[in-house]
């Protein structure tokens, strides 16, 4: 990690050391451009970048592409996600050059909830090329500066190249291996999926570690603050690959009535104190979904303010 | 072998409703063995459509034949002097039987009695499963003898994604993961070392993708 790859906001952050805070903001369902730049401006110096999700959980929004260049009017930097769902191996190249094309400098590679979830469930999915290949390819565009055909581009895009893994999927055993393998195809920093089983986690970032990973690219470790007894549940129950243990919900329910997401936002926070001593963290990415006011708030209580200027 | 389903009865009555007299063909290859499409299931829809008819005051004369294979002009050549006797003819076969009927006798009306799935087998009595895209270019040497584009939901060969749990796939936990089944069986072999390799962005142009596919073998063409 000698020399800048992208020139990014968050790269040079965790290049010069510093511990990482990024955040994220959903795209409008519509062209309500206010309430995005409102959301979006919560997180305006609270945070490195912003990560903008890309048609999150198979539900049509604007396009992430789109949303990032209306933050980086806002002066945010932005964290472009892009999914494999929606896109087939031409139309991926052919953003990655708008994006960057654009002042766009970080991009998150991720394969995208299948579409069933979503409210297009009808759709036939594309899934061309996987998560794992898509970083592969935004690194054959930047390092080689060719398309995946080995064509020459005539000027290669310099991305920060970013990836998902998840810690609590299963077969648990393989997921720091499959870690290994973005990072070998080319991620620069990894975010990981929302944390709440904090012993699971330890021991993933353990062996993590011990191979090394930790050395060869930044890893923000994933934290969403639980609203509610509600959202806790449904997280448990219904979103894929989501690890929630029966002692965080006892502890929600404990805090009695009107308190709860006050005690969530107190996990999170014993969760990024943890996390800034952790052997292997980068920094922390803070998925606060539609609770984008609350970050100011989170970010003094954990110590993160002001962000460093780079 | 290729699965089908029989369409709903509604559906085929509505395909036949303004209709006096049909023929209903089955076939003795794929749709015989997976039950949907054999001279049985022929006898069955003979009957019900029969039966729903003379309910609503409209009787509907139905004969019935099966076809050794839908799929082979030698064998659809064999209605021949019967199939201008009909008003129209149902096929039971997969949806290669009443094209190849079609386009044999392009001046009679085929509909089809089936919606065809997917190749597979049968994992138990009365549950079949899908095995094989048919992408037109097999890696399930790479997977332990699994097929991740037929198999993941996503077609991932690079997985599991961040969906797995407990062996079951994201989108319900009736479908298993593959990609579960894939590491178990490596690490109990100790090939877990083969799926570090970064498997490289596949080639569809075998694949439906690459267009209509045709198999030419030289020798066999007279």
């Amino acid at each position: 990690m000698s020399e800048l790859k992208s020139g990014s906001n968050l790269e040079k952050v965790l290049k010069a050391g510093h511990f990482a805070f990024t955040g994220e903001c959903g795209p409008p369902q519509g062209v309500n451009v206010e309430h995005l730049k409102e959301k979006a401006g919560y997180l305006k110096g609270c945070v490195d970048a912003v990560n903008i999700t890309d048609n999150q959980t198979a539900v049509v929004r604007m396009s992430s592409w789109a949303a990032s260049l209306i933050l980086l009017q806002e002066g945010i930097e932005p964290n472009f996600q892009m999914v494999c769902r929606d896109r087939n191996r031409l139309a991926i190249q052919s953003d990655i050059l708008g994006i960057y094309a654009h002042g766009i400098r970080n991009m998150l590679c991720l394969s995208g909830d299948h579409q069933k979830f979503g409210n297009h469930p009808d759709a036939k999915n594309v899934f061309d090329i996987d998560s794992m290949q898509l970083i592969h390819t935004v690194k054959t565009m930047r390092d080689n500066g060719t398309f995946l055909n080995g064509q020459d581009l005539d000027m290669p895009p310099r991305l920060f190249i970013g990836a998902a893994s998840n810690p609590f999927a299963e077969p648990f055993e393989f997921r720091v291996h499959r870690l290994a393998k973005k990072i070998m195809a080319g991620a620069d920093f990894i975010q990981t999926q929302c944390i709440y089983n904090m012993e699971r986690f330890r021991e993933f970032m353990k062996k993590a570690v011990d191979m090394g990973l930790d050395e060869k690219c930044y890893i923000l470790a994933g934290v969403t603050p639980m609203k509610s007894i509600g959202m806790a549940r449904y997280m448990a129950k219904s979103v894929p690959g989501m690890d929630v243990p029966d002692s965080l919900i006892k502890r929600l329910q404990g805090a009695g009535k009107g308190k709860v997401a006050e005690e969530g936002i107190k996990f999170a926070l014993e969760q990024i104190e943890e996390f800034k001593e952790m052997k292997g963290i980068a920094g922390v990415h803070l998925m606060a979904i539609e609770w984008e006011h609350k970050v100011p708030e989170i970010a003094e209580k954990a110590g993160v303010l002001p962000r460093p200027s780079v | 072998m290729i699965v089908a389903d029989r369409k709903p009865l509604k559906e085929l009555l509505e395909m036949v409703k303004d209709f006096n007299k049909i023929l209903i063909i089955g076939c003795k290859g794929c749709v015989t063995v997976c039950n949907a499409g054999g001279s049985k299931e022929v006898g069955v829809l003979a009957s019900a459509l029969k039966i729903a008819r003379k309910k609503e005051g409209h009787p509907l004369k139905v004969d019935e034949k099966t076809l050794e294979r839908q799929c082979d002009p030698e064998y659809v050549d064999q209605i021949k002097d019967t199939v201008d006797g009909y008003d129209a003819i149902i096929s039971m076969a997969c949806g290669v039987g009443p094209q190849f009927l079609s386009e044999r006798y392009p001046d009679s009306r085929f509909f089809p009695a089936l919606n065809t799935t997917f190749f597979g087998g049968a994992v138990q009595h009365g549950i079949w499963e899908e095995r094989c895209a048919g992408c037109g270019t097999c890696v399930i040497h790479y997977f332990e003898g699994v097929c991740p584009i037929a198999r993941c939901s996503k077609s991932l060969q690079n997985g599991p994604c961040g969906g797995s749990n407990e062996g079951k796939c994201e989108i319900s936990k009736e479908v298993d993961c593959i990609w579960d089944i894939i590491v178990r069986k490596k690490m109990e072999h100790d090939r877990l070392d083969e799926l570090l390799e970064f498997r490289p962005p596949k080639s569809w142009t075998t694949a439906r993708d690459g267009g209509p596919r045709q198999s030419i073998r030289e020798e066999l063409v007279i």
